[in-house]
């Protein structure tokens, strides 16, 4: 999930505006094939490691969910194809629609404190003094840079019941209840952890990103702005909001697709508990395939959680090539 | 007067408020794995350690297995990360230098390809790697890490490449290189920075990667680093010095690699080269 740090890059693609076969006057025609020839060849074997180690996964997992395939089926290696009785069984079933429910809430919720209060920092940041700044960012880019199951972990320790820093803190605030509080109890406060996990990891490409696209706005527009007599909150709302807009669409679907397929901080935290009322749909697909053994059912389960997914993509997609088109 | 005092001070104190609730969770990683144990487990929490013990570190290395995860886990990160960047170099050179049929249609594939929900698809990678055998080995983790960072790294090192400029690589060409002295002489130095951040960002993912490890290597031989970790405190109960002495010991090469390479690799080397 780390590696998706950067938005792909939109640099100055179409540098080549000259054609490859021929800087050199003309050549034997041979030569100009295996020129044009030359870009797919360099391709191939970037292609050929999509298509048999994303392609056939992919394509196994949708075989899969057209199979009754629990323990036995997998000790004896046979396959029993039965239609769409997963898709039925997972469709007209209560968990998947309540799970789906609880994941787009959990995403959405999420999502917006990110997007809010990573905007915020980002603002700060433009804002800051020098000295400050740097500080801040030293302290942002060692959150962005903790390891995801480290990160996980530690807030495991932060929020232990016995000798965990927050209930210390909480119990001194005066709120003597949370003393001994375990937060991994109850399905909102084990959803709080997670998300304070979630928030924190997440803001800081959100504000740094942001950052350094405010310092790209030309001051000129605040001049003019100003001399049009706008205050602080009119150029805010009628620069910057502007310049920033399709910064903020497309982190803002980014985020959303890391969200919804947060299964390590989930997983880890509680393993989807208590009584997997945290689980997401990754880490419902997880337990219902892997741990409960009914494998062709966790494949139905991952298909529709690909569909979701791929839809979501197609939007971002949608979204950044936008933007690239422009900038070009 | 009065305002603008406040004006200036709050920006100021946010700061330090948000700088304190950034750093405190790693800080506490920290503190608590060198503090001993009487301090980790008092009632108040002793905020700034005293007394300093490796106690936690002998216990989190002296688990069985810990050099085989450690030696695991560099094998399977370094080698993704390897061919990952030959391959991609390969690509990004055609996607950002050259002008063929399809190419954006490949740009958005390899887009789609960065967005594959690999959390989603482990019971199918699972029968893949069980039909083939394959179960309990690093080879089917090493291939399936590096495509996991493959189209962000074809994606990034395209924008290097087409960042190092053509006349350069030109000039060399009319200086008597081959299109492929020509790269391996002008561009390739000029692409280290790119090549080093593409190469974290790699490492970052493979490094961290847990739920394939998870369902494919159940052996302790064939073990890495994150789901020893993340099994860690399972296992020692509420040892929280040895489990954050673990955390620690996972998360500095990141930490490091992170704080020092990010600024280096993303300033460019190109600046003054076409220059004069």
């Amino acid at each position: 999930m780390t590696v998706q740090t950067e938005r792909p890059p939109s640099g100055p693609v179409d540098v080549a505006k000259r054609d490859e076969s021929g800087p050199a006057g003309p050549r034997p025609r041979a030569a100009s094939r295996a020129a044009a020839l030359t870009p797919y060849l360099l391709l191939l074997p970037a292609c050929a490691a999509t298509v048999l180690l994303l392609g056939w996964p992919l394509l196994k997992d949708v075989l899969l969910s057209f199979q009754n395939l629990n323990m036995a089926q997998l000790i004896q290696h046979v396959t029993e194809w039965n239609g769409i009785d997963n898709y039925k069984e997972v469709l007209t079933g209560e968990d998947f629609w309540r799970v789906t429910l609880r994941s787009i809430l959990f995403t959405a919720v999420n999502v917006v404190l990110i997007m809010i209060l990573g905007a915020l920092v980002g603002l700060l940041l433009a804002r800051l003094g020098k000295r400050m700044r740097v500080m801040l960012l030293i302290g942002l880019v060692l959150a962005w840079a903790m390891p995801v199951v480290a990160a996980t972990t530690v807030y495991q320790w932060l929020f232990a019941q016995r000798f965990g820093v927050v209930n210390w803190v909480l119990d001194k605030l005066g709120w003597h209840s949370m003393a001994d509080y375990s937060w991994t109890s109850s399905q909102m406060s084990t959803f709080f952890v997670v998300t304070v996990l979630i928030v924190w990891m997440s803001i800081p490409f959100v504000a740094i990103n942001l950052y350094a696209a405010t310092t790209t706005i030309p001051g000129e527009l605040y001049e003019a702005a100003s001399l049009d007599g706008a205050g602080a909150w009119k150029s805010f709302t009628t620069v910057t909001l502007p310049f920033l807009r399709p910064f903020l669409y497309a982190t803002t679907f980014l985020e959303i697709i890391w969200v919804f397929k947060a299964f390590v901080q989930v997983f880890t935290i509680n393993g989807g508990g208590p009584d997997r009322l945290t689980e997401i749909l990754p880490v419902y697909a997880y337990i219902e395939g892997v741990g409960n053994q009914h494998y062709g059912m966790g494949a139905a389960i991952a298909v529709l959680t690909i569909l979701i997914l791929l839809g979501l993509t197609a939007y971002y997609l949608r979204i950044v090539l936008k933007q690239e088109e422009e900038e070009v | 007067m009065k305002r603008s005092l406040f004006g200036r001070l709050w920006p100021n104190v946010t700061a330090v408020v948000l700088f304190i609730g950034f750093v405190f969770p790693v800080y506490w990683m920290f503190a608590t794995a060198f503090k001993p144990t009487g301090d980790i487990i008092s009632e108040d929490p002793v905020w700034f350690p005293t007394d300093v013990t490796f106690e936690h570190f002998r216990k989190a290395t002296g688990v069985d297995h810990f050099w085989t995860y450690v030696s695991n886990s560099l094998i399977v990160t370094l080698c993704a990360v390897g061919f990952a960047l030959v391959v991609a170099l390969a690509g990004s050179f055609a996607l950002a230098r050259m002008r063929f049929k399809g190419r954006r249609g490949f740009v958005i594939g390899f887009m789609m390809a960065q967005m594959a929900p690999w959390e989603v698809m482990i019971i199918a990678m699972y029968m893949i790697v069980r039909d083939a055998s394959m179960l309990n080995s690093l080879v089917p983790l090493t291939v399936f890490y590096m495509m996991m960072i493959l189209p962000f790294t074809i994606l990034t090192l395209r924008g290097f490449v087409a960042a190092v400029p053509r006349d350069l690589e030109e000039a060399a060409m009319v200086d008597g290189c081959t299109r492929a002295q020509a790269f391996r002489k002008v561009i390739l130095p000029l692409l280290a920075p790119g090549l080093m951040s593409t190469s974290l960002f790699g490492f970052i993912t493979a490094w961290n990667e847990l739920p394939l490890v998870l369902v494919l290597n159940k052996e302790a031989e064939a073990q890495t680093l994150p789901l020893w970790l993340s099994s860690f405190q399972t296992a020692f109960g509420n040892d929280w010095g040895a489990t954050m002495a673990a955390s620690s010991l996972f998360a500095v090469p990141i930490l490091i690699l992170f704080v020092f390479l990010q600024r280096k690799a993303v300033s460019g080397l190109t600046a003054g080269a076409v220059k004069g």
